[in-house]
């Protein structure tokens, strides 16, 4: 499985990357595009948005099927990724380089609270013996 | 535990992602659906479609017995070879399948039937011949397996790989099939392409298989299969009807025959449940997602759904066909609910696509 060590992850399959100020670059991990295929549409949420922890914020169809994008804190969201409009096929070819939209997190330590690349390996492991 | 068609090693090999389809084992893609359905519209793709069941029926009542079973009539059928398309109707007008019948002699004809409905298929056939004491046999062929070749350099890829049968293909027009020794090559399918589908044993079928990838086509799993269907518009049974749907109401009344005074089974229910909505193409006009199966449509004369919907590759844009309300036309404009956000679409007369080129 293809995992930056240096990201944090959820049980939902986001991935969310600290910036250097201070917000959070969010988007899915390559398990999750893997597990849901081509995908043709991208819809993150819109700046000033606030959001809660674990709140469905946006969603990514693929040809197969439709699947909720989380907030992976709670947060404002401060940009979107209108590349991602355009072209939804860049989640694909390169999974933690496609993010979705960044957040400004309410509590600046929320982020480390995310679980690390091996916790998230396990969880993924898990929820596919299901 | 699954069931496996003969070529499921070979699928794992190539690093097919595979899915319960219908309680097969199947391939849904081999890395990219899109590539997939792309080179089905290029060049030629691969199908496995093993999980289908080959049916022969055979005897001196065969056709008397098929005149009744099948909607479309049979009688049709007098070239050698010829094949046609239709449902088998339950006696209240439903659907219980969807299916090819081959005319091959006098007292041989064969069928093709779905993965899911087969064993109910076969059931219902046994049931109709005993109820009219139909001097038949009816043999399910489970040592016979189905690949399909599609695309426009499909017969030209199965000519270099099988040059002692290029001539019996050749001669092939459009739906007919030939048997050939213990093969049958039919210029059928289910993409809107030309190409061929092939019945084989199906011990032979791994190294059919193989050849085919070494002339060129490219394996495609089931996810292309169901995107080149849609935009060729044609019916997937289960999802766009089924034995609660009227074939009039899924676009499928061509294929009833109601022009000889012939007793089938569900006609008299067709002729008591007149068409009760239009079956239709849809192409979602703005962004916004996904069109699918079971969504909203709001329609100028009311209230529709969608049967099937999904990302067209060949138009880039989103597709669905969808049981609207008679009186809708095609050019009509509509709003389909995805998600709970209306969003605009246009009505179409399927299909979106044949051979390669958007309609």
């Amino acid at each position: 499985m293809k995992l930056p060590q240096d990201l944090r992850y959820t049980a939902s399959h986001e991935w969310a990357r600290r910036e250097s100020d201070g917000t959070l670059a969010v988007g899915i991990t390559d398990h999750a595009q893997e597990q849901l295929g081509d995908i043709v549409f991208v819809e993150a949420p819109q700046a000033g948005r606030k959001v809660a922890a674990g709140e469905a914020v946006g969603v990514v169809e693929s040809v197969k099927a439709a699947s909720d994008i989380y907030a992976p804190v709670a947060g404002e969201v401060v940009a979107t990724n209108a590349e991602l409009g355009s072209a939804p096929e860049k989640v694909n070819e390169d999974a933690f380089a496609a993010w979705m939209y960044r957040i400004r997190p309410s509590d600046p330590a929320a982020w480390e609270k995310l679980l690390d690349a091996a916790a998230y390996e396990k969880a993924a492991a898990d929820s596919q013996e299901h | 535990m699954l069931a496996r068609t003969p070529l499921n090693e070979t699928h794992r090999a190539a690093g097919a992602r595979m899915v319960d389809f219908g309680g097969w084992d199947m391939p849904v893609h081999y890395g990219s659906q899109i590539e997939e359905h792309h080179a089905v519209r290029r060049e030629a793709g691969l199908f496995d479609v093993s999980h289908m069941r080959v049916v022969d029926i055979e005897g001196e009542g065969a056709r008397e017995f098929l005149r009744r079973a099948v909607a479309n009539d049979v009688a049709k059928l007098k070239a050698p070879g010829r094949a046609l398309y239709s449902c088998m109707l339950n006696e209240e007008g439903g659907v219980i399948d969807d299916l090819l019948v081959y005319y091959f002699r006098d007292y041989h004809y064969r069928v093709v039937v779905n993965a899911g409905t087969a064993a109910k298929d076969i059931a219902w056939m046994g049931i109709l011949r005993n109820r009219l004491a139909a001097p038949v046999h009816i043999t399910p062929r489970e040592d016979l397996s189905i690949i399909a070749i599609q695309g426009p350099r499909a017969r030209e890829m199965f000519a270099t790989v099988y040059p002692a049968r290029k001539a019996a293909m050749e001669q092939l027009a459009p739906f007919n099939a030939v048997l050939d020794g213990d093969w049958m090559v039919a210029r059928t399918g289910y993409t809107g392409e030309d190409g061929l589908e092939l019945v084989v044993p199906a011990k032979e079928a791994p190294f059919v298989w193989k050849a085919l990838t070494i002339a060129g086509a490219r394996p495609c799993g089931l996810g292309a299969r169901d995107t080149l269907r849609l935009e060729a518009g044609m019916n997937l049974y289960g999802q766009d009807m089924d034995e609660s749907v009227s074939p009039l109401d899924a676009g499928l009344a061509w294929t009833v025959d109601l022009s000889a005074d012939r007793d089938f089974i569900g006609r008299a229910a067709l002729a008591q449940r007149p068409r009760r909505a239009e079956f239709l193409g849809l192409v979602l006009e703005e962004p916004g997602g996904v069109l699918r199966a079971h969504q909203k449509v709001q329609a100028p004369l009311g209230e529709g759904e969608t049967t099937s919907g999904t990302f067209s590759p060949t138009l880039g844009k989103s597709i669905a066909l969808a049981r609207l309300p008679l009186g809708t036309l095609p050019g009509d404009s509509v709003k389909v609910l995805v998600r709970d956000k209306p969003l605009a679409a246009r009505v179409v007369k399927p299909p979106f696509v044949r051979h390669g080129k958007v309609l």
